[in-house]
């Protein structure tokens, strides 16, 4: 049995619990394909409990997505579905160590130079075709490297990818990249049919209207603005598996109407948008409903105030300190989400890898704050104002505007005058990327290692007029080196001791001010197993998922 | 003074409520001696709660704070809009009125071209392209909502044109200017006053609605403001939608009454039907 077990610390108790994937992890990755599912169903019988086949889950997905194409649209909502279709190599368990899908094992040479990916044999495309080492190397170097940015920067560290033989993939990279894995893992890389999509124009491929993957689940039909249906795939890789005969996402427009459908069990999964933050209270209240926050440790999302460090006197990092000890974290974290998260402490998401938990952000402290503005010589006028700043509204919501207000009263209480300035989602990012901002707000993923989400924020090679991006400015010689060092340095103790030196300086500098790891709730029926079993939460394939 | 009041009776019940209202807008900033964003305690707290006379909102901002310092915004949003958008209607359509011709063909084509589109969601795309503040409200609202005072002006100029005494004044050698100014304008007013009471009520319900969807200056709280940021909470806390709707349906009510009664009173055909 694993050491980690998501559910057990969750709010409610689950009277069972069937064995997870990563009892087959720890039972040898390098086994042979069918022993750990005989154990799997023998672990599960001698607990009493069979997962039930059968059954159609409902769910819904807000908003629609504009198409239902992995790697050509990247948003929630199209991952949820998608990753129902197509499978990475491996997924992610909740800290973040791997757990294999379409890869078997995987072996690293010492140089940490050469990747050696062992396949699942038998797997099939939807289509009927087999899917080989050919298929994993067209989706790395073709597919991805032409649709991702993010997997366009760690591939392009590959020398040259090889398939000594169909069920093998070996990578050799120019040098050594300590998170190159990362780039493998759960949505963020999709094994896509190389005889579909060995096109021109990806993101245009007719194939794209009908989705073939390796999924547990076949795409069926899309009426648009109404539902989208999976059906179970009867020749999926893993015998006896998926559970479920179908998955279907409903397209409801309206929130209140999908509380109503969750409420009333017309709908027995939602998470993401799916549901309001603040009707979080109601359903944890709701007997027939379970609640869970995990599920988001791979995207890990940060929120934080993104300040223009050219702008004085924000460049003063003892007036960027005063301002985030002027914010009360938990304030925001229960009264605005409804405790749906944890406020943050530092750059980095604790389920982030080379997290560093002793790094400590300065505690809410007003008069602390006022003082060190003093001191950084600014005094308030007669009429107590110290100096005003503008702050461009996040416009994606009810509680970003609850939090950019948060933030204008709570300045407010050190001398400092916000002015908002409210834009549409189009203009914001707009105006992020040309640095026509003095504080906003924004939230990033973190994707699993402080090499590859957040770096770009630090980094002065990053200063770009490109939104998400280091907008504000920030450049410290030491951060950009041991970014750089941690980017290549094998030893693990070696990146700890880096990254946590960054950490350190990125607290001490403050160039944004930290505000919230955050999760989206996951509602579930109380009958639905396995719902959350990974990081990816519910962009997960949900093989194992059934309704009891 | 009685028979005043038993005569119009609406007009009086209108009148006090909006001088209650104005008198409310300038007693805020003594009321309350502070920012109406300041979160000056526990956020939901009900109404009746200690030192929240109206309660708290969702960021333990007090809610009658935020009434009283709204019913200011409303008022100046709803006056300066009306005021506005009276002298663009007044002097477009005294032109139409006065000169005829082409000249009114051309006016009352622009004028039509406004009152073809919806005036909710012509204000909304206007403010939405000025970025919202409150000078893009005011202008937005009063950019929508002259047409009927032109059409109305330019229907009184042309019948009034054709009385006697115009004509005489016009044989008499007066310039046009001043037979506009001292002849017409005075007599095609009555109705205008009528229109301007219910444009205000119009612009305060336009303004509160563009708040309730985000639109409104972010830096100013505002009633729509209220109920917007209320709506979602509102099975936790239902007075901070509820109360400053209710601000809104009275200060508007008061505002059509006025309107009815300055009607009554300005009209001599209504009147004299209305005398004993």
């Amino acid at each position: 049995m694993s050491d980690f077990d998501p559910m057990r610390d969750s709010t409610h108790v689950r009277s069972y619990r069937s064995p997870s994937r990563r009892a087959l992890l720890k039972a040898g990755v390098a086994a042979a394909a069918t022993a750990p599912f005989l154990m799997r169903i023998d672990e599960a019988i001698a607990q009493g409990i069979t997962p039930k086949r059968g059954g159609t889950l409902t769910s819904l997905l807000t908003p629609e997505p504009p198409v239902l194409m992995i790697g050509v649209n990247a948003q929630g909502p199209t991952l949820t579905a998608v990753s129902k279709i197509f499978q990475p190599l491996f997924t992610y368990t909740p800290t973040l160590d791997f757990e294999p899908v379409l890869a078997k094992s995987w072996t690293i040479s010492d140089d940490k130079k050469v990747y050696t990916f062992h396949l699942q044999e038998n797997v099939k495309f939807h289509d009927g075709q087999p899917m080989t080492a050919d298929d994993v190397i067209f989706s790395a170097m073709k597919f991805w490297m032409t649709l991702s940015l993010r997997a366009r920067i760690i591939f392009a560290r590959i020398e040259k990818a090889e398939a000594p033989d169909p069920h093998t993939v070996v990578f050799t990279l120019k040098e050594p990249f300590a998170p190159f894995l990362y780039g493998f893992g759960g949505t963020g890389f999709m094994i896509v049919p190389k005889h579909l999509y060995d096109v021109a124009d990806l993101r245009n491929n007719p194939n794209n209207a009908k989705p073939v993957g390796t999924g547990p689940f076949k795409f069926v039909e899309w009426q648009r603005g109404s539902f989208i249906r999976l059906r179970r795939n009867e020749e999926y890789w893993k015998p006896n598996q998926p559970y479920l005969d179908e998955i279907v996402y409903r397209i409801v427009p309206d929130s209140q109407s999908r509380a109503l459908a969750l409420q009333s069990g017309q709908v027995q999964l939602a998470g993401g948008n799916d549901i309001e933050p603040f009707d979080l209270p109601r359903f944890q209240a709701q007997p027939n409903l379970s609640v869970t926050l995990k599920g988001w440790e791979y995207y890990g999302p940060l929120a934080w105030i993104d300040i223009n460090k050219r702008v004085k006197p924000l460049d003063d990092a003892r007036v960027r300190r005063a301002m985030s000890m002027a914010l009360d974290r938990n304030f925001i974290l229960q009264k605005l989400w409804f405790g749906s998260g944890k406020v943050a402490t530092g750059p980095l998401c604790e389920t982030t890898k080379f997290y560093d938990a002793s790094v400590k952000l300065p505690p809410f402290d007003l008069a602390a704050a006022n003082k060190l503005l003093d001191e950084a010589g600014h005094k308030p006028d007669a009429s107590g104002v110290r100096f005003t700043i503008r702050h461009l509204p996040l416009p994606y919501g009810e509680v970003w505007t609850r939090l950019s207000e948060y933030f204008r009263a709570s300045m407010q209480k050190i001398g400092i005058n916000v002015t908002m300035e409210t834009t549409d989602a189009g203009s914001h990012s707009a105006r992020m990327a040309k640095w026509d901002y003095e504080t906003s707000i924004n939230y990033i993923y973190q994707v699993g290692d402080a090499n590859i989400g957040m770096e770009q924020y630090f980094t002065s090679e990053n200063i770009k007029n490109v939104a998400f991006n280091n907008v504000g400015g920030y450049s410290n010689p030491r951060v950009d080196e041991l970014l750089a060092k941690s980017r290549y340095a094998i030893d693990p103790v070696e990146r700890q001791k880096l990254l946590s030196e960054f950490q350190r300086i990125a607290v001490d500098d403050m160039p944004y001010i930290y505000l919230l790891q955050m999760s989206f709730p996951t509602y579930y029926a109380k009958r639905l197993n396995n719902t959350v079993t990974t990081a990816m939460g519910i962009a997960d394939d949900f093989d194992d998922v059934f309704l009891a | 003074m009685r028979s005043f009041i038993r005569r119009y009776p609406r007009m009086v019940i209108g009148a006090s409520i909006i001088l209650a209202v104005i008198c409310l807008a300038i007693a805020a900033p003594i009321l309350f001696p502070f920012s109406p964003w300041e979160m000056r305690g526990a956020p939901f707290e009900p109404p009746g709660s200690p030192g929240f006379i109206l309660g708290s909102d969702a960021l333990g901002r007090d809610i009658a704070a935020g009434l009283a310092h709204g019913t200011w915004v409303s008022l100046l949003i709803g006056g300066v809009s009306t005021l506005a958008s009276l002298g663009i209607g007044i002097s477009l359509g005294a032109l139409a009125g006065y000169v005829g011709g082409r000249v009114d063909d051309a006016v009352m084509r622009f004028a039509e071209f406004f009152q073809t589109i919806p005036s909710f969601l012509l204000a909304i795309l206007l403010v939405a392209i000025f970025r919202p503040s409150i000078f893009s409200i005011i202008t937005a609202i009063a950019l929508v909502s002259w047409p009927p005072v032109a059409r109305v002006v330019r229907a009184e100029f042309l019948s009034l044109r054709k009385r006697e005494f115009v004509q005489a004044a016009e044989v008499l050698g007066v310039s046009h200017f001043r037979i506009v100014w001292q002849t017409l304008l005075p007599n095609a007013l009555p109705p205008v006053i009528v229109l301007g009471s219910l444009m205000v009520a119009n612009a305060v319900l336009t303004e509160s609605a563009l708040s309730f969807l985000g639109l409104g200056d972010a830096n100013w709280m505002s009633w729509g403001f209220l109920v917007g940021s209320g709506r979602s909470v509102i099975r936790i806390g239902w007075w901070i939608s509820v109360l400053p709707g209710v601000a809104i349906v009275i200060t508007v009510l008061g505002l059509n009454l006025l309107g009815e009664g300055l009607q009554t009173w300005l009209n001599p055909r209504l009147s004299k039907r209305d005398l004993p």
